[in-house]
């Protein structure tokens, strides 16, 4: 039977940890994900989890062992955030390169300078181009749910490709929330056992992995991670509804809300869907027509989902907690790829908002909303606007 | 007739056709390595091929696995530059979840040891975990053409380290990393030599059985990065240790009250006590191993730069507990 219990978002990732049952973590300690290790060790402290976990001197080794350990065949499991995250760099790359299906758990946290351990999703979108699957979670039960999720798709043999699942900075790392923790027979039933057919060591059958590869072969190695995150697409609606017939949850790559006659469809990710949502509420009570999309998925993105979308609404404002410098958000960006070729499209507002912690207000979204307005009634308005910001200090 | 045993098993785990320079000390030191582990591994598990290997991103990196190529009849596995240790402790985790029984040996560069890979390596060291990490020391980052690592010796002409005006070659004494190896007090460190063979494989043999962790610190010689001949390579390598440049030693548990040290040859005097080596009268000059190498020529336009070395090299095997005498060549 599920329990229903509460716990933080960090604590539900590791108990989606332990259901997924990996042979080898490897962690490193950092604010806000440090609880993530703390808890695994508990579970191994306690024989609740028969996994080596690796205390790894860092963030890089702590990725570089969890390479090691799913090029030798097992599952593997990591959390981290920001610094840390960034620190990794290199290595995800590698992970994607060599086809590995680590997950990862993201205390979503802004990136220094200046330094600050608050919520937003500069670290994971700064990853965006390394080939992993990214998932972004609402609540405590999506970051369990969704790392399960993660695994299964990661682990499926027409994608083999690392998988992050992000989770916003105290929001829902620190605060506790119900949650049910699924089963465990039927975790095993959903994930199996991971045996790769590509990936092992053993001197039984040697086999060289890590190569260099020159022009000649290089370009058709990355091309196959482009294919497996293409493949990833169906992938994923399979294995959410695999998942939602076994444990009641459904999820989808755009969750909408509200958007049927919207004209203006409010679109964002992680935990600040919770607050547009209530936000669309509030004006659907005033009769604004307006609606509210929360990626799920960001990696691989969900283009004709987007399109889809788009069909609804004339105005899509583009909620970012992110930034790319003299571009804009990286939704922006992935937004425009999606639509620019189009016959009918909407217009597409972006919004950097809620950086390093800043809480995101209804006095914000006002702001946001008034933009979308003008944009709506055919006047001038700015494609990027920065909210919430203190112009008196600047 | 009569069939002589060969002096190590003719199994072979690097095979011909990678593309290491032509008389390249590390291609030896790797093909010696192999065969020690496989015969440790034999001696110990009764597998001679229960081993896997991790390997830092450096020349023999690149030259055994070019795709669709490669070199090693053994399980490899290469991840990245400053993170071989840290990739061998995953494998090693996994091998112990799996059940397989072996040692995994991480293989790193005196760059991507010394260097980039410093941090990974003592967190793999003082994790303990069952690995042994080969440090295959020629001096420098020679993947990339030649530039300074801190392993590098005094004196020697780097791209980054040129003589010059104001610059005598490389500047700074050279990093031993065994000692900061022993510094974790793991099980066993030595320090070997393509230039002695027969000392390295039981090294690495030793090593390879030994519990736990162990790092072994092979002098291999470059010819192109040293501008030394290819066919001397095992030569100048035998005068690094014949000389002094090159300790050959062994600590245990991080004993530095027990170093071994082995004894270097050419005619080198050793004075024991109580078994313990204390000091060494030296025969030959260092300048004998100095001059058949084109990185120390301009050494000998400045003779003080010379003794500087020598100087260095005494303070070195002070550290070991051992008083060394260093001869000048003869006017």
């Amino acid at each position: 039977m599920p329990i229903r219990t509460v716990m933080k978002a960090n604590e539900a990732a590791a108990w989606a940890a332990k259901l997924a049952k990996p042979k080898v973590i490897a962690a490193f300690p950092i604010t806000p994900s440090t609880l993530v290790p703390e808890k695994i060790s508990e579970f191994v402290a306690n024989g609740e989890l028969d996994a080596e976990f690796i205390k790894v001197e860092s963030e890089h080794s702590a990725i570089s062992a969890c390479v090691g350990a799913s090029a030798a065949g097992v599952r593997t499991f990591t959390a981290t955030a920001s610094q840390g995250l960034a620190l990794m760099h290199e290595v995800l790359f590698i992970a994607a390169g060599m086809r590995l299906p680590i997950v990862m758990a993201i205390g979503n946290r802004s990136l220094s300078a200046p330094i600050n351990i608050w919520n937003d999703w500069q670290d994971s979108i700064s990853e965006r181009d390394t080939g992993w699957l990214q998932f972004y979670a609402e609540n405590n039960q999506e970051a369990l749910d969704l790392i399960l999720i993660a695994y299964k798709v990661a682990e499926d043999e027409r994608v083999l490709l690392p998988a992050m699942v992000g989770f916003d900075a105290f929001i829902l790392t620190h605060t506790v929330e119900p949650v049910e923790i699924p089963d465990q027979e039927l975790v095993d039933e959903f994930l199996g056992e991971y045996e790769p057919k590509h990936a092992y060591v053993d001197p039984k059958r040697p086999i060289t992995q890590g190569t260099l590869a020159f022009p000649a072969h290089y370009m058709e190695a990355r091309y196959t991670v482009w294919e497996a995150n293409e493949n990833a697409r169906k992938v994923i609606d399979e294995a959410f509804a695999e998942f939602e017939k076994k444990f009641g949850r459904k999820y989808q790559k755009i969750e909408e809300y509200r958007t049927d006659d919207a004209e203006i469809i409010f679109v964002t990710m992680g935990s600040l869907a919770g607050t547009v949502k209530e936000y669309v509420d509030h004006l659907r009570e005033k009769g604004i027509k307006v609606g509210a999309a929360k990626l799920t998925v960001y990696r691989p993105f969900p283009i004709e989902e987007v399109r889809a979308l788009a069909k609804k609404a004339k105005v899509l404002a583009l909620l970012e907690k992110n930034v790319t410098f003299s571009v804009g958000g990286a939704l922006f960006q992935d937004f425009s790829r999606a639509l620019i070729n189009e016959k009918e499209k909407p217009i597409i507002i972006d919004y950097i908002l809620g950086l390093g912690g800043r809480d995101v207000t209804f006095q914000n979204l006002d702001e946001a909303l008034a933009i979308a307005q003008k944009a709506l009634n055919g006047e001038e308005f700015e494609e990027v606007n920065w909210i919430g910001l203190r112009k008196e200090i600047l | 007739m009569v069939v002589r045993k060969p002096p190590i098993t003719t199994r072979e785990y690097w095979a011909p056709g990678h593309a290491a320079c032509a008389g390249c000390g590390c291609a030896t030191a790797l093909k010696l390595a192999t065969k020690a582990f496989s015969e440790a591994m034999e001696e110990k598990y009764g597998d001679p091929n229960a081993f896997a290997i991790a390997q830092a991103t450096g020349c023999m990196e690149v030259v055994s696995a070019v795709f669709p190529y490669t070199a090693w009849k053994v399980p490899w596995v290469h991840v990245a530059f400053e993170n071989a240790a840290a990739a061998a402790s995953g494998i090693e985790a996994a091998w112990k979840k799996k059940g397989l029984k072996g040692k995994i040996l991480a293989i790193g560069g005196d760059g991507g040891t010394a260097d980039i890979g410093l941090q990974a390596l003592s967190g793999m060291l003082e994790r303990r975990h069952n690995v042994v990490y080969l440090m295959y020391d020629n001096e420098a980052y020679m993947n990339t053409g030649i530039q300074r690592s801190s392993s590098t010796p005094y004196g020697a002409w780097t791209t980054t380290s040129p003589p010059g005006k104001y610059s005598i070659g490389e500047d700074k004494p050279k990093k031993w990393v065994a000692l900061i190896a022993a510094a974790h007090q793991i099980p066993y460190v030595a320090t070997a030599s393509i230039g002695n063979p027969f000392d390295f494989v039981r090294k690495m043999k030793k090593a390879a059985k030994v519990d736990g962790p162990a790092f072994v610190q092979v002098h291999c010689t470059c010819p192109t990065g040293w501008k030394s001949p290819l066919e001397k390579g095992v030569e100048i390598a035998r005068l690094a240790i014949e000389t002094g440049v090159w300790p050959l030693f062994e600590i245990e548990n991080g004993d530095f009250h027990n170093i071994k040290i082995q004894s270097p040859g050419g005619g080198a005097k050793v004075k024991r006590e109580g078994g313990k080596v204390v000091a060494i009268e030296f025969k030959k000059p260092i300048e004998e191993y100095l001059k058949l190498q084109g990185r120390f020529k301009h050494l000998f336009k400045q003779p003080e730069a010379i003794d500087q070395l020598r100087e260095q090299i005494k303070a070195m095997w002070k550290v070991l507990g051992v008083e060394v005498t260093l001869p000048k060549p003869e006017e």
